[in-house]
């Protein structure tokens, strides 16, 4: 009997080693993000010294005031906001035509629709580009969009098809024999059953959309979203603490729809929205 | 018109597949003409080439470009060091992320799980860039390492790690130290997820049984329970080891100037002109992974995800 509860005792306490590990892991995913909050209060602004000499909050005044972070905002909410839309559409359509359906390739167009989040977005956006150059397509706004709902399908997809493999399709049936015609079915049945779904797709979607920067640098031509301006802050920076406060921004900006999506996803108990 | 509805729905119910395959229209369109389109035109690019007097591209079948790319000793020095980066990301990454995943997998209470679970995604979502940007942070002469390191009157050991050929280099950010730690903790996610999915399999009783046989801690642990992860790491490697290959962004940011296969991609297709080259540089990375990605499916890595 003793002998079995310190087996168990063993079993379930994490030896020192482990504990140690684990922490020191959680630490180095975790550091990065709060020092990005901590130089956006710093003082410094030649160089990015720790810790920093003082903290002030002039930086985010003097950001507030910035026309071209304010347009480059812009730019990324619409096109963040349309690529989503397109991306629930096509996503939706393409995860209710395949979640039960069986059929010659059906394989390949799966994997047709993960494509472009899988290989390197380098790879899609010197296709798109050589393609609207070819084509003549001048870039604008829309030339962004194309690229971005491209790979924002995948997780709508995602997102819809664990649940229509998880709604039960008695429920169509009884709609339909209740005398239920499509679009009835559809709206009073199977979009509210879809809805918190995709919402939850939607929302990864924009949180993809506005972070994308390597599929943009090649649709997007002159024009700047938000993660075009802090890339080429990268390479050569020039203004240190307005990019620290862009930064934060960007940061919180992609936070707030992954954790309402994980909220939805969590209310509906379902860990969908949980694999990028 | 409500007629035409019924009749029309009543037709549906009774050939399902006429709706399910009409939804997949638009997508399909989307995606094979402008994705799949733009890509094939792109890749297929590698069996032109450049002519080197006028720098115009000759629409002409043959196996130049590739043949210059597997030849040229340049070149093979981007491919080998790219391939090797991500080697040394992937098992970065893997030593990293298995205690943090073995800990969530079988020490925790369902609630710290959670925590742990959403302390996870929560870098993994968070933007990108913007998690290169703080590695710049880091890695700065002035920066948070040099200062640790400095506090700790362990200059001296900085310098050494610097000094040392091959992995070192004028400071940390222009070295492949510094890359390596980027792309690692940029990826790290990708490999704690699946490891931790692979080790929730693992059924307690054989962890007990092992004991009970008699195996120590470590016995268990290398006979028992990491053979057990393996699929879990291979499934996590795919991502480490393929976003690695591809990515151009860390090495423009972060390192050395000498360059990778996503650098070599952006410069030959912008400046150089050489689509060509730069088809065939792409097509290095797409065929890793898919000879990558058969491997594992073959040890059953996907059973862990």
């Amino acid at each position: 009997m003793l002998f079995r509860k310190g087996a168990i005792n063993r079993l379930n306490q994490a030896g020192l080693g482990l504990r140690f590990g684990a922490i020191a892991g959680l630490l180095f995913l975790h550091i990065p993000l709060l020092l990005i909050i901590l130089y956006a209060f710093t003082t410094e602004d030649k160089s990015y010294q720790f810790p920093p000499p003082g903290y002030t909050l002039k930086w985010f005044e003097v950001v507030l005031n910035r026309q071209d972070i304010w347009d480059a905002v812009s730019l990324s909410m619409r096109v963040a906001i349309t690529s989503t839309f397109f991306a629930i559409i096509l996503g939706t359509l393409a995860a209710g035509a395949l979640y039960k359906t069986s059929f010659f390739g059906k394989s390949s167009i799966t994997i047709l629709i993960i494509l472009p989040i899988a290989l390197p977005g380098i790879i899609t956006g010197i296709s798109l580009r050589s393609t609207f150059g070819v084509l003549g397509i001048p870039f604008s706004t829309w030339t962004i969009i194309i690229g971005h709902a491209t790979f924002c399908m995948v997780v709508v997809y995602n997102n819809v098809v664990a649940r229509l493999r998880r709604t039960s399709p008695n429920l169509i049936q009884a709609s339909m024999d209740l005398g239920a015609n499509n679009l009835q079915t559809f709206f009073y049945v199977i979009l509210p059953n879809m809805g918190t779904a995709i919402l939850a797709g939607g929302m990864l979607a924009f949180a993809l959309s506005f972070d994308e920067v390597i599929v943009t640098t090649f649709t997007s031509g002159q024009q700047t979203t938000l993660p075009i301006w802090m890339f080429s802050e990268l390479i050569r920076p020039r203004q240190r603490p307005i990019t620290n406060v862009v930064a934060v921004f960007m940061m919180f900006i992609t936070f707030i729809p992954i954790v309402f999506a994980s909220y939805i996803a969590s209310k509906t108990s379902e860990s969908e929205g949980a694999t990028k | 018109m409500n007629k035409l509805l019924d009749s029309f729905s009543n037709f549906t119910y009774r050939n399902k597949n006429f709706i399910f395959l009409s939804f997949l229209i638009v997508p399909l369109l989307w995606l094979g003409i402008i994705y799949l389109g733009s890509l094939l035109i792109f890749l297929g690019h590698s069996f032109f080439y450049l002519d080197g007097f006028t720098g115009q591209i000759v629409y002409e079948f043959s196996f130049k470009t590739l043949i210059e790319l597997f030849s040229s000793p340049a070149n093979i020095d981007i491919l080998i060091r790219t391939v090797g980066l991500a080697t040394c990301v992937t098992i970065g990454s893997a030593i990293i992320g298995f205690p943090i995943a073995y800990y969530m997998a079988k020490f925790t209470s369902p609630k710290v799980k959670i925590f742990l679970f959403i302390a996870i995604m929560l870098p993994l979502w968070s933007s990108y860039l913007v998690r290169v940007y703080s590695w710049k942070l880091i890695l700065a002469k002035e920066g948070i390492i040099n200062w640790f390191f400095e506090k700790l009157n362990l200059e001296w050991l900085l310098d050494t790690i610097l000094s040392t050929p091959v992995i070192g280099g004028p400071s940390l950010s222009i070295s492949y130290i510094g890359m390596f730690l980027v792309f690692t903790y940029i990826w790290l996610p990708f490999m704690i997820l699946p490891i931790q999915a692979s080790l929730e399999r693992v059924p307690n009783s054989l962890i007990n049984a092992s004991h009970d046989l008699g195996a120590n801690k470590r016995q268990t642990f290398y006979k028992v329970i990491l053979p057990l992860a393996l699929p879990g790491i291979i499934a996590g490697s795919i991502f480490t080891f393929s976003l690695t290959l591809g990515d151009y962004i860390i090495p423009y940011i972060i390192g050395t100037s000498k360059f990778f296969i996503g650098q070599a991609v952006y410069t030959h297709q912008g400046t150089a002109g050489n689509i060509p080259l730069a088809a065939a540089f792409s097509l290095v990375p797409i065929m890793v992974m898919v000879v990558y990605i058969y491997l594992a499916k073959k040890m059953g890595a996907f059973n862990a995800l």
